[in-house]
């Protein structure tokens, strides 16, 4: 077949809504979220005393965090799944949330007693935290990478570990409602690096699975 | 500096803008050209896109001419093949984003996926700028693939190659298609869809 012919042939009915991204993004994050959410609701349970945890700062602060890294993530995914899309804006937009956690969690202990101070990072659940978030990422991080095969990421690891770094914050939210730990430095250490557990898996993944 | 040479100056640089602005709008950018058809495509003006898949073709044939002066015959492979690509992604397109910069990172991106199935590393240490360069020229002079499409799409399963027959092939309606078929009518839309994107990883397969 030649160019000529080829093109001819693709050009028969090129109409195309343009929004079909956005949803696909969007059908991702909702159902990988929501199952998440119910996985961890199943097999941990959400915390018996949330409705006065959820009188606490502390408690939307850890929803927040992973929250408003996830909305990075989200701009960062969609971004690395047009091509030429322009990127010098996303790492700064992953950064703030991190560094915002990592300004309060400081001045959390700097307020806090010397002797209390290991306590708020190696409060009893840490070694359990950072797995269990990775646990529950995968769900979305399924979810994700489904929604960048159907689309045209050129930079494959990167876009991986985007998904997987978005998979780990949706699965950061649905165990920040069982999470017992009420310290922020807790929350800004061991969160961030379950997070990072899919983000690697994420990379990995990409470039094996994402080719197009 | 004088009040009046400094007002001077003012009016010479807002000549000069001008005069720098009056030239943009008179030399016709090939991108916004490109822009405009692409759109206008995707709107569902099959004539409009088939203009932009022939212009889109000609500028990566005098691109990939131009770089990959070793390997001729594999220019009309991969013009294909980005073409087929562009197509298949062109739902990825978004209308406030530089035409240059999604067409010129797909073609940066197959090119390179090809390089690396072929096992061309050597090639890859060129700084590639497709970005920039690839509305430098055109390069209308088709030439026939080494792989045959053709071939490729009859190995497909009937389910995709029969819808793409009908109406890509034939240029039949979907409608139409659905009828000769037997099929659904959206059963005939993802064929077609499902179809093209298999031919892409067919393609990458076989080379």
């Amino acid at each position: 077949m030649t160019t000529d012919e080829l093109t001819a042939l693709l050009a028969r009915g090129g109409g195309m809504p343009q929004d079909a991204p956005a949803r696909r993004h969007a059908t991702a994050v909702a159902s990988g979220a929501f199952t998440s959410a119910v996985l961890m609701a199943l097999t941990l349970g959400v915390r018996a005393d949330i409705s006065q945890a959820a009188l606490l700062p502390m408690f939307w602060l850890k929803l927040a965090f992973p929250g408003a890294l996830a909305a990075a993530c989200l701009v960062a995914v969609m971004r690395l799944s047009r091509p030429g899309a322009p990127l010098a804006a996303v790492p700064v937009l992953l950064a703030l949330p991190v560094i915002a956690v990592w300004l309060v969690a400081a001045a959390a202990l700097a307020q806090s007693e010397p002797a209390l101070r290991p306590a708020m990072v190696f409060a009893p659940t840490w070694q359990s935290c950072p797995l269990l978030i990775a646990a529950f990422s995968v769900p979305p991080l399924i979810a994700a990478l489904w929604a960048l095969n159907g689309l045209a990421p050129t930079h494959l690891a990167l876009a991986g570990g985007a998904a997987g770094l978005l998979a780990g914050t949706l699965g950061a939210l649905a165990y920040a409602l069982h999470c017992p730990e009420m310290a922020v430095p807790f929350a800004a250490l061991w969160y961030p690096l379950g997070m990072l557990i899919p983000a690697a898996a994420g990379a990995m993944l990409g470039t094996a699975l994402l080719r197009w | 500096m004088t009040v009046n040479s400094r007002a001077m100056a003012g009016r010479l640089r807002e000549a000069g803008e001008n005069f720098f602005s009056l030239a943009c709008n008179l030399v016709p950018r090939p991108d916004e050209h490109l822009r405009e058809l692409l759109l206008r495509g995707l709107g569902g003006d099959p004539a409009a896109y088939h203009g932009f898949l022939r212009e889109l073709g000609a500028h990566l044939r005098a691109l990939l001419r131009r770089r990959l002066t070793g390997m001729p015959d594999d220019v009309e492979d991969i013009v294909q093949e980005t073409l087929l690509a562009v197509h298949n992604q062109r739902h990825t397109y978004n209308a406030a984003q530089p035409l240059t910069a999604w067409a010129g990172a797909i073609a940066k991106y197959k090119m390179t996926d090809f390089l690396r199935r072929h096992g061309r590393r050597e090639r890859l240490t060129d700084p590639l700028d497709e970005v920039t360069e690839l509305m430098h020229a055109k390069d209308d002079r088709a030439g026939e693939a080494r792989r045959d499409i053709a071939i490729l799409l009859d190995a497909l399963p009937e389910r995709q190659r029969l819808p793409i027959v009908h109406v890509k092939l034939e240029g039949r309606s979907v409608l139409e298609a659905a009828r000769l078929t037997g099929m659904s009518v959206s059963a005939v839309k993802v064929g077609v869809h499902r179809g093209l994107r298999a031919l892409a990883a067919k393609l990458r397969e076989r080379t």
